[in-house]
Parts: structure tokens; sequence; C-alpha cells
């Protein structure tokens, strides 16, 4: 192909991860760097308050920012170097509760306590969404043709229901009296509340990402079953091989490949788990670190927002997707090198 | 085919909506508004948009959107529904103007209570007063020959026998949602032992005495609520009310009217308001005193001001009060107040009166952090003076950081 013909199908796209994904991300780096303050003056401030009858006015000295002749806050930005990473990871905190051996006062810290949520929802999620998914698959392969179209659109369905909804959906379910807890309490006779300890709530957490990514995994694998060799089938069948032992031998290195990308797939969906936290109102007892970040961003009634920990934060987070993602990567490599010789 | 008469229908409830039904001009100029999500303005922003031309939006999230659709040039609304709470930000950033010429040429039937003034001009107007009070079962107290508890003492004490009868499911409501929410309830609490929030030099002081106090007393109400408090927010309680489920609650008095409203209510006529209940006895009834009310963007023309605070007007009238008498603790004039507005207007006028709502730059840093720090003490992660070290070392970092700690 002529370069420039090349350049002209690649451009665009190219242009456009430059834009929307490259620059934004340079953006929070150097922001992640520094801290951009209000110029703040304190000045007597005479506050009238409405009481029910009367008015109250108390005079008080404010801290407020300055105003620029346009009438905008003016700002000041100082490079802190590392300041904002620190404060966000707290390691003399950290090492200090390490020193102690305790593992509560780890778990206080947010910054931690969110990293051990994230990491163990990514990691416990990812088999079993890779086991059902194949599971599902194969049900579904071995399914009589007439009833196979009407199977697999009624598994992929809750791979189509927006996150939110879904864990709200969960979250209405399970609360208080939710339909399902009214249930489980008329059988068990106890009273049931799904939300008033971390580890119920994880529990639904891993249920609902399992039961909303499965039918991804499915759908993937179940295009893979297409496509494995009838002929290493049918002489595996031919030398008295198990069901068990063709899945085991001949099927899943087939799909490999296929188990591998869902496994990059989902370790980055799940490392940026927020959703759930959000969905199920868990931030009492979990917490993610995307909803760590989100919380850093978030304005405060006074329009406080802590914009250079948001930044540091998604550094962190980003920095542990690529940690997440080397060895499946390792693997993509390793064999894509063995393929091109 | 189906489709056409949705869309149908969706036109003319879309120019039902628009009828200049009780309207006494024709607004010309397109307005929109945003503002918080509850009865009173429901009622206000209905009045409004009878005179055409108007856009509501009610969102319980407008804290987090008005700043930046204010800064916006020009704003992305001309009318914003604020609280003492939520005013600071458009204060700091100058998005919002002076509304003296507009008062004397619109504003006949204000009251001086309802003007806000700042450093003495007019930046907004208030149309009701907000506080907490105690929200009781009557019924169920009167039942059990228990008198209307005035402080938390009592209230816990009422709570037990309530507990020991087992006519509700749990005797006390209260908002306690990871976040702002419990942040609040501790705002409320902490002034009524006598805490102040900060030391001259803007550092922090919850760390003291009144802290652990406010602290174990918050505690206290676990025993009595739902077990999954720590998700409740101020509808979650309100539903609880409803379905007869709590027995009492320190709750907002926009709350009320909803206890009487017999579509959504199972415990119509039910409900009795009491003042606050106080942290110490005979101190300021343990709770803070908000506003809410109107502001007028700065970054529209004059024309458009102009416009926007005449229909502010009409929504601010005696007729709209009169609609909806149970809405609000009104400022209006034609306000007649019911029974459900006692226990607001008890808290409002105690001797000792609870503080207003400390709103500024410093406070929104310390609601945030208390709103992060507390739930890890109500779960029993962490104990009462461990909490109140974690709350004083968040603030001090977000206060660095915003510029207000050296």
């Amino acid at each position: 192909m002529k370069f420039k013909t090349f350049a002209a199908f690649v451009g665009p796209s190219v242009f456009m991860m430059l834009l929307f994904i490259a620059a934004p991300l340079v953006s929070v780096f150097i922001q992640s760097f520094q801290v951009t303050q209000p110029i703040l003056e304190r000045v007597e401030v005479e506050t009238c308050t409405p009481g029910f009858l009367t008015q109250t006015c108390t005079t008080e000295t404010k801290t407020i920012p300055v105003l620029d002749d346009n009438g905008k806050t003016m700002t000041q930005t100082a490079w802190v170097g590392l300041q904002s990473y620190r404060n966000v990871l707290q390691m003399d905190k950290f090492w200090e509760a390490v020193g102690n051996g305790s593992w509560n006062d780890i778990m206080q810290i947010d910054f931690w306590k969110a990293l051990r949520f994230t990491l163990s929802f990514t990691l416990l999620t990812l088999p079993l969404v890779i086991g059902v998914g194949l599971a599902i698959a194969l049900a579904v392969n071995n399914a009589s043709r007439t009833i196979r179209g009407p199977v697999i659109f009624v598994s992929l369905l809750p791979f189509i229901i927006t996150p939110v909804i879904g864990s709200l959906s969960i979250y209405w379910l399970f609360v208080g009296d939710g339909i399902l807890t009214a249930m489980m309490e008329r059988w068990t006779g106890t009273n049931i509340s799904m939300f008033a300890q971390a580890w119920t709530i994880e529990l639904l957490m891993y249920f609902y990402r399992v039961w909303h990514v499965a039918p991804f995994a499915f759908v993937i694998f179940y295009a893979g079953l297409q496509t494995v060799n009838m002929d290493t089938l049918e002489s595996a069948v031919i030398d008295g091989a198990s069901r068990w032992e063709r899945l085991r031998h001949v099927i899943i290195p087939h799909l490999m490949p296929l188990i591998v990308f869902i496994a990059l797939i989902h370790l980055m969906d799940c490392y940026r788990v927020f959703e759930e936290i959000v969905g199920f109102r868990s931030q009492a007892h979990v917490i993610s670190l995307q909803w760590l970040t989100y919380d850093f961003m978030t304005p405060d009634d006074a329009g406080n927002r802590a914009i250079s920990r948001a930044s540091a934060s998604a550094m962190l987070t980003m920095i542990g997707i690529v940690f997440l993602l080397i060895l499946p990567l390792r693997r993509t490599w390793r064999d894509h090198k063995g393929s091109a010789h | 085919m189906f489709l056409k008469k949705i869309a149908l229908a969706g036109a003319f409830s879309l120019m039902g909506g628009a009828a200049f039904a009780a309207c006494s001009y024709e607004n010309t100029v397109p307005i929109k508004s945003l503002s918080a999500g509850f009865e009173a303005w429901k009622a206000v922003t209905d009045a409004m948009a009878e005179c055409g031309n108007f856009q509501a939006e009610l969102d319980q999230e407008f804290r987090t959107k008005q700043p930046a659709a204010f800064e916006a040039n020009p704003s992305l609304y001309q009318i914003g529904g604020v609280s003492n709470g939520t005013i600071t930000p458009l204060i700091n950033a100058g998005t919002i103007r002076p509304l003296d010429d507009l008062v004397a040429k619109y504003g006949q039937n204000l009251t001086p209570n309802q003007l806000i003034r700042i450093n003495g001009e007019i930046m907004a107007v208030a149309m009701m007063v907000n506080t907490q009070h105690l929200m009781y079962r009557s019924d169920i107290l009167a039942d059990l020959g228990i008198e209307v508890p005035t402080s938390w003492d009592e209230v816990y004490a009422a709570a037990e026998k309530i507990q020991a009868a087992g006519v509700v499911d749990y005797p006390l409501g209260a908002t306690m949602k990871s976040g702002w929410n419990i942040a609040q309830e501790f705002v409320n609490m902490y002034p009524g032992f006598g805490g102040k929030f900060f030391n001259d030099d803007n550092t922090a002081a919850v760390n003291s005495e009144a802290g652990l106090q406010a602290l174990a007393t918050m505690q206290k109400a676990l025993a009595f609520t739902d077990p999954e408090v720590l998700v409740s927010d101020s509808t979650y309680v309100q539903q609880q009310f409803q379905q007869g489920k709590i027995a009492m609650a320190n709750l907002w008095a926009s709350r009320a009217g909803a206890m009487d409203d017999a579509a959504e209510s199972q415990v119509v006529g039910k409900v009795a308001m009491a003042a606050a209940p106080t942290a110490v006895a005979g101190g300021a009834p343990a709770t803070t005193l908000w506003w809410d009310g109107i502001v007028i963007a700065k970054n529209i023309s004059d024309e458009e001001a102009d416009a926007a605070f005449r229909l502010a007007m009409e929504g601010l009238d005696a007729e709209t009060v009169q609609g909806a008498n149970e809405a609000a603790i009104w400022l209006v004039q034609g306000y007649e107040p019911t029974d459900i507005a006692a226990g607001a207007i008890a808290t409002a006028m105690a001797t000792p009166a609870p503080p207003a709502y400390p709103s500024t730059t410093q406070m929104g840093l310390m609601h945030t952090a208390l709103g992060n720090e507390l739930p890890a003490f109500l779960t029993g992660d962490r104990d009462a003076e461990a909490t109140l070290v974690a709350i004083e070392e968040a603030y001090t970092t977000s206060a660095k950081e915003a510029g207000v700690l050296k």
C-alpha cells in the first residue's frame, strides 16, 4: 500500500486517539504533580440569615477566594512533586500499621482499603466469569438447534443491561425488605439485612458482576466452539476419550487465546469497578479505587474538589491495570511470536 | 401508530404545562431554573411554569451541577435554587448577582426576613426555612404512655420502650447514609454539645470532649435503627415512616408534608412533630437552621435577569403558598403554620437557638472528611478517638490542598 493511502486510512483514528486518549492522559499526569489553589483572603463578612420570625445577622471572618477584574477566581498553580501521591497512598500510616501488624489499621486507609477490594473483586470474579461463560457456551452448543436461538438471546440479556441500572435493581431486590430479602426472610424465619455488613455486600457484588459479564464470555466462547476441529474431536472419541478428557485436551487448548482475551478485557474492566459501589451505596463498608477517584473529584457544598489527589489516584489506577495486564499480555506476545514462525 | 399516540400525548401534556392558567402576566423570555427536587420546589416551579417559557430542572444532585453551570457564560440557568449550604461556591466564584434593584422593582411582597444580605447586598431571596425536627408516631407514644422526648437521652429511653413493645420494626430512623448525610448528623449533634469545628487559624477542632460525646450519642442510635442504616438517606427514612416501619426520627422539616400525603403514606394523621431533641438538658436543639431560596445568575443579560426575577416572584407569591401550605415552613406572606410545622417552628424559636449551618469553604472540606471517616466508627472498625483523629487528618490534608491551611 502506498504511504499516502495508508495515512489517509489510519490518520483519522490516530488523530482521535491522540486527542481523546493521549492528551487527557498527559494532562492528568501533569496535574497529579501540581496543586492549583485559589488565592484566598480573610475578610469580615456580614451575613443575614432568616429565622422563622426575625433575621439574625452575624459578622464573622471568612476565608474567601479573591476575584480578578473579570469576576473569575484567581488561582495559583504550584509544582508539588509527589505530594499528591503521598496524600493518596499515606505510606507513613501504612508502614506504621504494617509495623503494628494490624490488618485492621491498614484497612482504615482509604487507598489500601479500596485496593484490597478492587484486587479481590477482579481476581475472584475472573475464574468465575470464564468458568460460567464456558459452561453456558458448552450447554448452548450441545442444545438442539431449534431452541438454540432463543437460548442465546436469553443468555445475552444480562449483558445488555446498563451496569448502573443492573446494580440498582439488585440493590432494590435485596435492600431492607426488597422482594428477595422478604422471600428469604419468610423462608429462613430470620431477619436478613444484606446491606448491614461488608461481606454480604461484597458477595452480592461478585454475584452481580459474574451475572453481568458471563454472557460476554459466553458469546466469545460460543463463537470459538464453532471452530473446533471436528476431526480431532472424532478421533478423540474413537480413542475412547471421555467428555471431560475431550474438553480438557482438545477444546480448552483450542480456546486458550480466547480465554486470554476474555481475561484481558475482564481485568481491565473489573479494575475500574465503580457502578456496584454507587448502585449498592456500599461506601460505608466497601470502596473501590475508581470510586476513590470519583470521591476526590466530587465538589462539596462549598465547591472544593481535590483535583490533584484525583489525578494521582487515577494515575495509580492506571499503573495497577498495567501491572495486572503484564501476565496475560506476555502470554499473548509469546503466542504471537510463536505463530509468526 | 402507538408511537404517534405517545408523541401526541407528550405534546399535549407539554402544552398543558405551558397553559397560562393562574399567572398574572405572560412571560416572553425563555427562563430555566435548577434547584433541589423536594415538594416545595415543585410547588414554586409549577407556579412559575404557569407564566410560560419556563423550564425547571429539579435535581437532588443540583449542588454538584450548579457551580459549573452558573460559571458558564452565558449561564446555563437564569434562576438557581440554593440553600445556605450551597450558596457558598456561587458567592465565592461571583456567579450570582446582587438583587437590590430587582427587589425594589418587583419585590413589594417580600418581607425583610426573606432578603439574604451579604455585606449589605441582597444576594438571595429565601422562601422557606428548613431544619430537622423530631417526627414521631403520636398514636404509638400515646398507647405506650410515653411523653414526647425533648432530649436525645429521652429519645433513646422512649426507643427502648417502643422496642420492648414491638409495635414497629425499628423504633428509630436515621439519615446515616455514608457521605453527606452522616456528616450532617454529626454537624447537628456536635454543636449541641458545645463543640466548635475550627480554631481561629482554620485548623480543625473536632477532636474534643464534645466530639466524643457527639459520637457516643450517634452510636447509641444503632441499637434502635434498621441494621442497614448506613445506606439510609432522607427519602429512605421518609418511606420507612410512611410504611409504618419506624416510630421516631429526627428528620428534615421539608419531609413532614409527605407523612400526610394519602397517596403514598399509610400513617396519615398519625405522625406529629416536636422540636429537635437537645444534646444536653437545657441546651439548644441538636440541629442546624437552613433556608432555601432563589438566586439569579450573573452571566446573563439584564433583561433576562429582570424577567427571571419577575417570574420567581410569581412563583413565590401568596397564591403558591396557599396551594402548597403543607409543603414547607414558608417565609412567604400568606403562610398559615399548621400542626406539621409545629416542630420546626419550635426548633427555630427555641432558646438557646440552634446555629445556622456554618457554610464556609472550610466547612465544605470538613463535611467531606466527616462523611468519609464516620462510617468506620459506626461499623465498629475504629474507636471514637481514632475516628476523630482521622477526621482531623483528612481535613488537614484537603485544607492544605485547597489552600485554606498553609
